[in-house]
């Protein structure tokens, strides 16, 4: 067996590993996608940074220059690339190029359907992008594109036309939505049929069962968003009436639609986004994870959770007290797995010999800033708070605490952490920092004051208001600026170790989990030998382990 | 900045041996696509349970069901298509048990009669479009009635497509055998789940 193994390797190394071509191709190979995936998300991240840097150059002053439905076109193509282009997709990245590793698998289960997934991708964002150039304006309603406002006929000269900037983004969700339910089954194949020996569900890397859930709520959610928005496309198109209520339709199912995917959305953004955080902390603490189960079976706990708490968006959508007090508990109770998991985090680097490496910083600025969004939504998951702030900035202000303050600062945690092992080159480190303080400091000068915004009455999607909120409003979009800006040395950073930095050993960071035990980048078929683990992946500082961590070489011999 | 350790020392927890990779290999072991497939399923399970909660609210909410003036739906016909549908069903399983036994003429056979059931099921279905007296456009009960039958008869025709694709290959050599028949497994696995979603449509829009 070992020798076919070793042919096998041998035949399946059809071009040199550093052969840049095979990005550009249908290359099957999970690591080649996942970097694949990496990279033109982070292309759609900055374009739906510039689509923001718009936003906030409008609301430097109260009063409207661009024409509102160009306004209304780049907020909604804003959200929609930063939810469905770069977020999402960008996760389901990491989760090709690591969990084959982690768990000791060859290739993910369906190597052609993965490459398949991403290939899905480009195409489907420049279909959504393609919406700004059709006859009616870019889709405007925003990424929630609530009928009867998403059906509406748009005014173009004299003229009335059909919204068909509104059909295509339709079409992009319904074609990127697809992508995400292959990829998730994917993923949930590989975890459960694919572990090598040894690898019980109980000893996968806390980031494995982060995708996997995240993986369950994605195949049964994201089918109800098609359905509900190609129900959407028929009202616009065929002269339906299921959201009209002229004709007898009812614009509530809509939401209701739209919110039992969306709302659980937020996990499959933030599940694998914890992930991240659970493998980063541990490393750079040195010690073991705290609480392993309990993080993984809060997992699960949120995913249940999370479809049930839907209609805490429509409070204020004419649903009736009794259900909004349901809402509104499940909503809290939401609060305890998530707690369980922030308590976990804390108690990992208490008395920890911390690191502060960048990935360490961005993983540490999660945990913070997740805290923050975390308790705005507790007031907004309170029905009297929510009637209140309801569609004002402090939605807004939420919304980015717990998608750019979380997910994000999470995914820059896992590019500082993995960059090694992708490119086999290390990131510099200065760099690192400066570009971890510039996006802490422009993050939360952009998002801290929106919360006052909100409180004030400052309603969102807007080009103008009251001159009252010039002042906060300049500050939030000095704050954007600093924030795109923060980008940039990232860039640079990634740019230049990618071409000229210093080699990286296998394991830089003395980590313990299967994908160090490879080398950096890993070959063709991940491991020369599939490795068979009899321990848990976190037990740093405990008997046994040494202080420089695993060796890659302990799995080079082959079993006699 | 964290210096690179090259270390090569052999204690470490998480202990790791060797494995020649017997029994999880590399590759789409049949049973893996089953799973693959079955959870596909799932998620399609999940677009009509949506159309179908989303059709009960209209339904609820409504006045009247039909509403007045909407002639009633003919019931005979589709009853007679719903059972063809059904016993297809119990046909394509004859299909597997024959290539479970090695008899390719007969599990031909029993595949080409599911295939030609679909088709008079698609066939009643396009009839009965053509003899409705409501539209599309006509208000809820027009519009939730042909998305659901509509979405459904676009499952049904993939699903024939997906037999018409085994059918063929059948006639390679050794294409399918008793051991190893994932296409012929998964396009009948396929047929079962458009055979329960029609049970509960019909049920739904037909009988109560």
């Amino acid at each position: 067996m070992v020798e076919t193994t070793q042919q096998r390797v041998e035949q399946r190394q059809p071009e040199p590993l550093g052969d840049w071509r095979r990005y550009f191709s249908f290359c099957v190979d999970h690591k080649v996608i996942g970097i694949q995936y990496l990279v033109t998300t982070f292309f759609f991240y900055l374009l739906g940074g510039a689509l923001a840097m718009v936003i906030r150059a409008e609301l430097m002053t109260p009063g409207a220059e661009l024409d509102r439905s160009l306004y209304n076109g780049v907020f909604t193509i804003h959200a929609t690339i930063m939810i469905f282009l770069w977020i999402i997709p960008t996760l389901a990245g990491f989760g090709n190029f690591l969990v084959p590793l982690m768990i000791g698998a060859r290739d993910m289960a369906f190597p052609r359907l993965n490459a398949l997934s991403f290939w899905m991708i480009p195409p489907g964002g420049l279909l959504l992008l393609s919406s700004f150039f059709v006859q009616s304006g870019a889709a405007g309603a925003g990424w929630t594109s609530y009928p009867p406002l998403s059906t509406q006929q748009v005014q173009v000269g004299d003229l009335l036309v059909t919204n068909f900037g509104q059909v295509i983004w339709i079409a992009s969700v319904v074609f990127l939505g697809t992508s995400s339910i292959l990829a998730a089954l994917n993923f949930i194949v590989t975890i459960v049929a694919m572990r090598t020996e040894g690898m019980e569900l109980f000893r996968m890397p806390l980031f494995c069962w982060a995708t996997l859930t995240a993986s369950c709520i994605t195949l049964l959610g994201t089918p109800v968003l098609a359905g509900a928005v190609i129900l959407l496309a028929f009202d616009l198109l065929l002269g339906t009436v299921f959201f009209n209520p002229t004709g007898g339709g009812d614009p509530v199912v809509y939401q209701h639609m739209f919110w039992f995917y969306s709302h659980p959305a937020v996990y499959i953004m933030v599940l694998p986004a914890m992930g991240i955080i659970s493998e980063v902390l541990p490393v750079f603490s040195r010690k073991p994870i705290f609480g392993y189960k309990a993080i993984a079976i809060s997992s699960m706990g949120i995913a249940v959770l999370g479809f049930l708490v839907w209609a805490h968006h429509m409070f204020t959508s004419g649903t009736p007290d009794w259900l909004r007090m349901f809402f509104m508990v499940t909503s809290f109770l939401i609060a305890v797995p998530t707690g369980i998991k922030v308590f976990s985090w804390l108690g990992t680097i208490w008395g920890g010999k911390l690191e502060l490496s960048s990935a360490m910083l961005f993983a540490m600025g999660f945990v913070s800033m997740f805290v923050v969004g975390g308790l705005s939504g507790i007031m907004l998951a309170s029905v009297p708070v929510d009637i209140h702030v309801h569609d004002t900035y402090f939605v807004v202000a939420h919304l980015h605490y717990v998608l750019f303050g979380g997910s994000v600062f999470a995914i820059y945690a896992g590019l500082y952490y993995w960059f090694p092992k992708m490119t086999g080159r290390l990131l510099n480190e200065t760099w690192g920092k400066i570009h971890f303080a510039l996006t802490f400091i422009g993050f939360n000068l952009c998002f801290l004051p929106m919360h006052q915004l909100g409180l004030q009455g400052m309603p969102r999607r807007v080009a103008e208001y009251a001159e009252q909120f010039q002042s906060l409003n300049v500050l939030v979009s000095i704050g954007g600026f600093l924030l795109g800006i923060s980008t940039l040395p990232f860039l640079f950073n990634a740019i230049y170790s990618w071409l000229w930095g210093p080699k990286a050993p296998a394991n830089p960071w003395r980590a313990l989990t299967l994908e160090w035990t490879t080398a950096s980048p890993p070959p063709v078929e991940n491991f020369e030998y599939l490795p068979v683990v009899t321990a848990g992946p976190y037990e740093y500082g405990t008997v046994g382990s040494s202080p420089e961590g695993n060796t890659p070489t302990a799995i080079s011999q082959p079993k006699s | 900045m964290q210096s690179p350790i090259s270390s090569n020392d052999a204690a470490m927890s998480q202990a790791i041996g060797h494995s020649d990779g017997h029994g999880h290999g590399h590759g789409e072991h049949p049973d893996l696509r089953m799973l693959g497939f079955t959870l596909f399923l799932i998620s399609e399970g999940m677009l009509f349970v949506g159309l179908f909660v989303a059709y009960l609210t209209y339904r609820a909410a409504a006045p009247a069901w039909p509403p007045a003036g909407t002639p009633e739906l003919e019931k005979i016909l589709p009853a007679i298509f719903t059972v063809i549908l059904v016993a297809s069903s119990g046909v394509i399983m004859l299909a597997e048990r024959a290539l479970k036994h090695g008899d390719m003429g007969q599990f031909r056979l029993f595949w080409l009669l599911t295939t030609a059931m679909g088709t008079v099921f698609v066939a009643g279905q396009a009839y009965e479009w053509m003899h409705l007296e409501f539209g599309l456009k006509d208000g809820l009960f027009g519009g939730t009635f042909y998305v659901l039958t509509g979405f459904h008869g676009m499952h049904v025709i993939i699903g024939l497509l997906l037999q018409a694709v085994v059918f063929f290959r059948s006639f390679k050599t050794n294409h399918y055998t008793p051991a190893s028949h994932f296409g012929v497994g998964a396009s009948s696995l396929y047929w079962h789940f458009v055979d329960v979603v029609w049970i509960f449509l019909f049920a739904l829009l037909y009988i109560i």
